[in-house]
């Protein structure tokens, strides 16, 4: 007992007590306190900070790039969808539009051809008429002069006055014609 | 026979018994200034130098996808960012209160470690200094954020709580009063001191017993009992290092509780 308590108060005197501090340990607390603040505070944290928001930037870049990337793809789509109807549609168009072009086209040429048909027709009926009224007038005047010759022959004499005697003739002739057109 | 021999040897090699006077080694440099220097204090130097070169190199050249070493780096920092800032105060007041918290964990952790570091076999943390100094400053910076939040209702918060009927403010403000503005930096420095300083004593008791036991007998009881603290003083070695990360997380983690209760929208 005694010997413990003297051994108590022999430490007691010849060392500290833990809980007060002293002024070196207090000066070797705050300098190493200091010295790692600033490390991260100024240095280590706004490094990681930067890295931490580079990569949610990068991130939510790539998530907004496909999604852009993906409405490119549908805008795309959708455009050439619109420009294969407009086509379609065009080249419906244009077989409706040649469909109905062929078909005029077809008209006037059957027009064309008819037209040509009635004026080669007309042409050709005025043509015998031309050459009937030719070959009446070429027979009028043989058919005469025959008709002439042989009356000279049977009567005996040359029937000189001709303009009496084509007078006849017309006459005899326009009776001809009359009795043919009665009959 | 045998016993004799041992008690011969025993008086040949003394038992020292840890004492307090472990941490405070002699003056070895700036003897008679402020800033006078024991190896404890050149052990703090030596740790921040080594926290400085590993935090400089490991965010010099961040890049987006970690290598091994940042990635280690990241997820310490990541500890105190997500689970302890983050976690407790939410983004905005977490990214604000960051470097402190940071610098608290780290500074602890790295100065702690140091108490099973062959060589150096003494926590940075065990003498009262850096715990104190570290206590203030939470104290302070709960104080100072308690106040910039709430300025007018911070303090009659805190020692008069809403909500409770007056007369119970007889016996609930001074232990308030007490538990907030006293016991709070009180209990943080000696929670981290003690278990610095017991854990510190348990070591050099154990292995001196062991040097005691294996060179002082030298017979059968010797070896047996000095095998029996070796094994215990290796366990205990590794015990620290739990000690001396959970010490760090607790003081971490108590400063942000307290920032925590000093932001409260209740207050």
């Amino acid at each position: 007992m005694q010997h413990a308590r003297v051994w108590a108060a022999e430490t007691a005197e010849a060392t500290t007590n833990p809980l007060l501090p002293a002024i070196y340990d207090i000066v070797w607390s705050i300098i190493p306190f200091a010295i790692v603040l600033f490390l991260f505070w100024r240095i280590v944290l706004p490094r990681m900070q930067e890295t931490l928001d580079a990569r949610a930037e990068k991130i939510e870049g790539g998530i907004a790039l496909a999604e852009s990337a993906q409405k490119e793809a549908a805008d795309a789509l959708e455009k050439y969808n619109v420009l294969l109807a407009e086509a379609r549609a065009e080249a419906s168009d244009i077989k409706e539009k040649a469909r109905a072009e062929g078909s005029i086209i077809l008209a006037e040429l059957k027009d064309q051809a008819s037209a040509d048909a009635a004026a080669i027709t007309a042409k050709a009926q005025q043509q015998i008429e031309a050459e009937r009224l030719a070959a009446i007038q070429s027979l009028r005047s043989e058919v005469g002069q025959l008709a002439l010759d042989l009356a000279g022959r049977v009567i005996g004499e040359q029937v000189k006055d001709s303009k009496s005697s084509s007078a006849v003739v017309d006459r005899f002739l326009a009776e001809i014609e009359k009795n043919e057109k009665s009959k | 026979m045998n016993g004799l021999t041992g008690l011969v040897l025993a008086e040949a090699v003394e038992f020292h018994a840890p004492s307090i006077s472990e941490f405070f080694p002699d003056i070895v440099l700036f003897e008679g200034t402020p800033f006078a220097m024991n190896r404890i204090m050149i052990i703090r130097m030596i740790m921040v130098t080594l926290l400085v070169v590993l935090f400089w190199l490991g965010t010099r050249k961040m890049s987006l996808v970690p290598g091994r070493f940042q990635g280690v780096i990241e997820m310490g920092l990541d500890l105190v960012r997500v689970n302890i800032a983050e976690d407790l105060l939410g983004k905005k007041d977490g990214r604000r209160f960051l470097p402190i918290l940071t610098t608290i964990f780290f500074l602890v952790l790295f100065l702690n470690i140091t108490g099973i570091v062959p060589g150096f076999n003494i926590a940075g943390s065990s003498v009262i200094g850096i715990p104190l100094v570290l206590a203030v400053t939470s104290y302070l910076t709960f104080i100072y954020a308690g106040l910039r939040k709430h300025p007018g209702a911070f303090l009659r918060n805190a020692l008069f709580p809403p909500g409770v009927p007056w007369y119970f403010y007889i016996v609930v403000t001074p232990i308030e009063l007490v538990s907030t503005f006293i016991l709070r930096p009180v209990t943080l420095t000696l929670r981290l001191l003690m278990n610095m300083i017991v854990g510190h004593l348990l070591l050099v008791l154990l292995f001196s017993a062991t040097h005691f036991f294996f060179l002082g007998f030298g017979n059968a009881f010797g070896y047996v009992f000095g095998t029996g603290t070796l094994v215990f003083g290796i366990a205990f070695s590794l015990f620290e290092i739990l000690v001396a990360v959970l010490q760090a997380y607790v003081f971490t983690l108590l400063t942000a509780v307290y920032l925590q209760l000093a932001l409260a929208e209740e207050h």
